[in-house]
């Protein structure tokens, strides 16, 4: 494979496009299809097929369109958008081909969520059929690498990735360019490049919609990496939860290893790479580099100290260079239009794009990409529509639960690295749950305490037992019963876990708390003084919202509560 | 002034006053500093106002240690948990994973062939969990140990008839 | 800094002939090998660092988290047991911070399990109960959780009782590292995390365990022990470690 044979597939598959008059476009990721997007395409490929109109009229899957909550959606053409499909819906969609669209589905592309937008990671998402490699290759894509293989050396890959300002999308933001050059450096052979898939934030689907809607995107943003740093093997470690972006990656692999764009000799050259995957079990923790690459050696899923770092001494010893999906996802643009070009958007210190998944209490839940440095109004109000029903924006937590709750005082900051690290969140890798005055924050502290409880991996004393108190104090203050010396014990844990845990899981699991104790004391006081719930959310119910406890510890805070401890 | 001393029985296995009785010699001493005021040993049957220091064997198991703890808390200026009981819920803590009602069951009824079942009368009732005193009303000074020997409790009790604060972590620790 | 560290401007500094790191723990100085740790360079100077995971001749995993200690230019508490030292590092074993976190990190361990020092085996003789009264704690302020844990009793010789178990994993290791058999392993997240032999198997049913009782001299508390001991009865012999790693090494 040459820069010649990538452009004549790119060239025939142009042609094959030309000569289709209308492209259908149909939502085949997660979200769509578990609205029945699957029946969509089939009712509408039906319907073509009976017209005999399949010489000219094609319909396409494609990866996230991004209106998740529409779902399913159908592009018919760059401007026209559909909500809502229904397979009965097909025949309706055909005929407005040629004549006047179909006014009852119409969803409007001419507004915020998708004018404001700006499409890096996500250019092909919606657009492409991700499990056509040749779509991908008409699109630009694999040019990057081979032009790599052919005209940079190592070094300069590197250097572009430096000046383009790129910092990992994982959540801690280190510089990739950096990381990349500690690697490249390190001794020891072989050398691994692992890509972190384990997405497992509550309510964030980046990771995931990118692998379902552009999986060669992310295997050439290894192998661009692998050559920059002298790797020949590569794993991406992938959450089991995901089988159709697993489904997908597979085909990917497949494809591009039938091309010779992976495996031994690729282009010609001396440079070699494979790409595995490895599947994680659903261990949250499997996200933390150390207890991933544990976990790909095989062994429990478990971090440990650094350093050494995986730059040093990763998977088997050996140096290992390990970005997350959406890092990755933003290597082949920069190395194609140079890192001058990626540097002049975003901010001065976090460049580029940043794709968020939108949840929660918000009118147009989905996944958007938006330039950094854009404020978190402009995100909630213009570009997620805003709070449904009328309601009061009362928070928005970033960084699932290793963030904070960012109240309203906070929304006109820039989103970058920095300034959610100034208001007590994080960038992390990118979800971004609103939520309205129906919401008690002390009850959302509570709930993400639960899940780091949960999903701490029990090595390190702190966050295995301290997690386990935090949470007890929290459903006691949420079931009305905590007292003041609880909260004092609260912040006590906080700052030990903060500063005595293993691993990031547990130095960042006090957040939630300790943002909501910072911007929403006076919840917590009426909690504990006037055992109230402003939200009406707590102690309301038998259960006070704690389906989830024991039955003893609700005993021991109903006691503790009786006998005024 | 001759400080008011009082010791308090509650869920334990008297150990704790035996070791204080262990004092032997050293009693006098104590009672020439203090006046009991109230303890199992001596024949009072109200616990008196303005007790300085109070010496608390065992811990909050029943609904009578709980009121009686709350009650005592109220009147006395210096609260001692004395002995693993109190201050770790120690063996009465030994049920606590298991729940009342097996506990019950297995004391009032699988062994007992004479009227099998757990009273409801007379016996306080017991309350879910056995707590250290400190988990129920505030404690001000910890002497751990399964007794604190005659020695500790001997030191502690001087240094606070003495108006001063015992330093006891050189001194005992739990199971001691 | 200590006087031979510094450097007249304009002056070359002297590289020292052989490859020693010198640094400071509390304020005296010290030398050391690269590879060494902040515990190392105690231990050899009777410099006390609380550990209780750590044990010399088995591998350190940094999980108990009492032996964390400030390094002078690090934000971050380091764990002495895994922490390698270096030039001019400036180390602090202890402050009222480091003690009030080490204090609570015992008082959870406390809180975990059942720990009833009265009743058990190994009362006087612990790693856990010695901790706790070395660092100063006399009481437990956080709430105990009291959960149901089991007794494992079906081995021939040894005993197994979760309720005394800290988790430190020095059974896994020893049985792992030194003996060979790798019987123990972790199973469970967080809370509900606990030490296992084979599969979860009965300990007596054990097709891979040898028998050897090296588990059982390590495990800091009475959670492991021999059949046949009353209260406090139970003494843990733990000098054929060093010397097993050091043969090893030798032969290697």
């Amino acid at each position: 494979m040459n820069l010649e044979e990538l452009e004549q597939i790119a060239v025939t598959e142009r042609e094959a496009r030309e000569k289709v008059r209308h492209e259908v476009r149909v939502c085949m990721a997660a979200g769509c299809l578990s609205c029945q997007s699957q029946g969509v395409k089939d009712a509408l490929t039906a319907e073509v097929k009976n017209r005999g109109l399949e010489e000219t009229h094609k319909v396409k899957g494609v990866g996230c369109m991004g209106l998740c909550s529409e779902g399913p959606l159908v592009a018919t053409s760059e401007k026209q958008m559909y909500k809502h499909v229904a397979s009965a819906d097909a025949a309706a969609l055909v005929n407005s081909l040629d004549g006047e669209p179909v006014k009852r589905l119409d969803c409007p592309t001419d507004v915020p969520f998708f004018q404001r937008q700006k499409k890096i990671v996500l250019e092909n998402s919606g657009v492409i059929d991700p499990e056509r490699i040749e779509d991908y290759i008409a699109e630009g894509g694999y040019r990057a690498i081979v032009n790599a293989l052919s005209d940079m050396m190592p070094q300069e890959v590197i250097s572009e990735i430096t000046t383009s300002g790129l910092r990992g999308r994982g959540g801690a933001g280190y510089p990739t360019g950096l990381k990349w050059s500690t690697v490249s450096r390190a001794d020891g052979n072989p050398k691994y490049v692992i890509c972190n898939a384990d997405e497992g934030d509550p309510g964030a689907f980046m990771d995931r919609s990118v692998l379902e809607s552009d999986p060669h995107r992310v295997l050439e943003g290894m192998l661009i990496a692998a050559y920059a740093v002298g790797a020949s093997e590569g794993f991406i470690y992938v959450r089991a939860e995901y089988p159709l972006a697993i489904k997908r990656l597979k085909t990917a692999i497949r494809q591009a290893e039938r091309l010779g764009l992976l495996g031994t000799n690729i282009c010609g050259t001396r440079f070699s790479f494979r790409i595995d995957l490895r599947l994680g079990a659903g261990a949250f923790v499997c996200g933390e580099e150390t207890a991933l690459i544990a976990s790909v050696e095989g062994k429990r899923g478990t971090p440990r100290p650094r350093p050494p770092y995986p730059a040093m001494s990763g998977l088997f010893g050996q140096p290992t260079l390990i970005n997350n999906v959406e890092t990755y996802a933003n290597v082949p643009p920069i190395i194609r239009n140079g890192g001058a070009w990626y540097a002049e958007i975003g901010t001065e210190k976090s460049k580029g794009t940043k794709v968020f998944a939108l949840a929660g209490r918000i009118e147009n839940t989905g996944l958007v990409e938006v330039p950094m440095g854009i404020t978190l109004r402009d995100i909630v109000y213009d570009i997620g529509g805003g709070i449904p029903e009328g309601r009061k924006f009362k928070a928005v937590q970033t960084g699932g639960p290793s963030g904070g709750c960012l109240p309203a005082d906070c929304l006109d900051m820039p989103v970058d690295y920095e300034s959610l690290a100034k208001a007590g969140s994080i960038m992390g890798s990118g979800g971004m749950i609103i939520m309205d005055e129906s919401s008690c924050m002390v009850d959302v502290a509570k709930y993400f305490m639960d899940f780091c409880m949960t999903e701490s991996c029990g090595k390190c004393v702190p966050c295995r037992v301290g997690t386990y108190q935090m949470h007890r104090i929290l459903s006691a203050i949420t079931n009305l019963t905590a007292t003041e010396p609880d909260l004092k014990m609260l912040e006590e844990l906080c700052d030990l876990l903060k500063n005595t845990s293993l691993c990031g899981l547990g130095q960042s699991a006090p957040n939630p708390v300790v943002s909501t104790l910072k911007s929403f004391a006076e919840e917590y006081r009426a909690h504990i003084h006037d055992k109230k719930c402003a939200a009406g959310v707590c102690g309301a119910h038998e259960n006070g919202g704690d389906e989830k406890s024991k039955p003893e510890e609700k005993n021991e805070a109903r006691e503790l509560s009786e006998v005024g401890a | 002034m001759k400080k008011r001393l009082a010791t308090v029985w509650l869920d334990g296995c008297s150990g704790c006053h035996m070791s204080f009785l262990d004092l032997d010699e050293r009693l006098i001493e104590v009672a020439e500093k203090a006046d009991l005021v109230y303890s199992p040993l001596v024949d009072i049957k109200e616990f008196p106002g303005d007790v300085d220091v109070a010496l608390v064997e065992g811990a909050v198991s029943s609904e009578e240690d709980l009121h009686k703890i709350q009650m005592i808390r109220r009147k006395v200026k210096t609260l001692v948990s004395l002995g693993d009981c109190s201050v770790t819920a120690n063996v009465p803590g030994m049920r606590n994973a298991f729940g009342v009602k097996a506990v019950c069951d297995r004391a009032y009824t699988e062994n007992v062939t004479l009227n099998p079942g757990t009273p409801a009368q007379v016996i306080p009732r017991l309350l879910p969990y056995a707590r250290p005193i400190h988990e129920v009303v505030n404690v001000d000074v910890f002497i751990p140990g399964c007794p604190p020997s005659a020695d500790t409790i001997y030191y502690a009790l001087t240094e606070l008839l003495e108006g001063r604060q015992p330093e006891l972590s050189a001194k005992t620790r739990f199971g001691a | 800094m200590s006087p031979t560290n510094v450097v007249k401007p304009g002056t070359k500094p002297v590289q020292p002939a052989s490859n020693v790191k010198t640094l400071q723990i509390d304020g005296k100085d010290f030398s050391a090998r690269p590879e060494e740790t902040i515990l190392d360079v105690a231990r050899q100077n009777k410099i006390f660092i609380p550990r209780l995971c750590e044990l010399e001749g088995l591998s350190d995993v940094g999980a108990c988290r009492l032996c964390l200690v400030e390094v002078k230019g690090s934000n971050k508490l380091l764990p002495a047991c895994v922490t390698r030292v270096y030039e001019g590092m400036e180390v602090t074993t202890n402050s009222p911070r480091l003690a009030a976190y080490r204090r609570m990190i015992i008082e959870l361990l406390f809180t975990e399990r059942n720990h009833i020092c009265s009743v058990c085996v190994s009362n006087g003789h612990c790693d856990l109960q010695w901790m706790a009264q070395k660092l100063g704690l006399t009481h437990v302020h956080f709430p105990y959780r009291y959960p149901k844990a089991n007794v494992d009793a079906s081995h021939e010789r040894f005993v197994i009782d979760h309720n005394r178990c800290i988790l430190c994993t020095r059974c896994v290791r020893v049985c792992d590292e030194i003996e060979g058999a790798h019987v123990w392993d972790v199973m469970g997240r967080g809370i509900d995390a606990k030490v296992v032999t084979d599969l979860n198997e009965a300990w007596g049913n054990s097709e891979t365990c040898t028998s050897c009782g090296k588990c059982v001299h390590v495990c800091p508390t009475g959670a492991l022990s021999e059949k046949g001991h009353a209260v406090a009865e139970m003494e843990k012999r733990r000098h054929f470690l060093p010397y097993l790693t050091m043969m090893r090494e030798s032969q290697e």
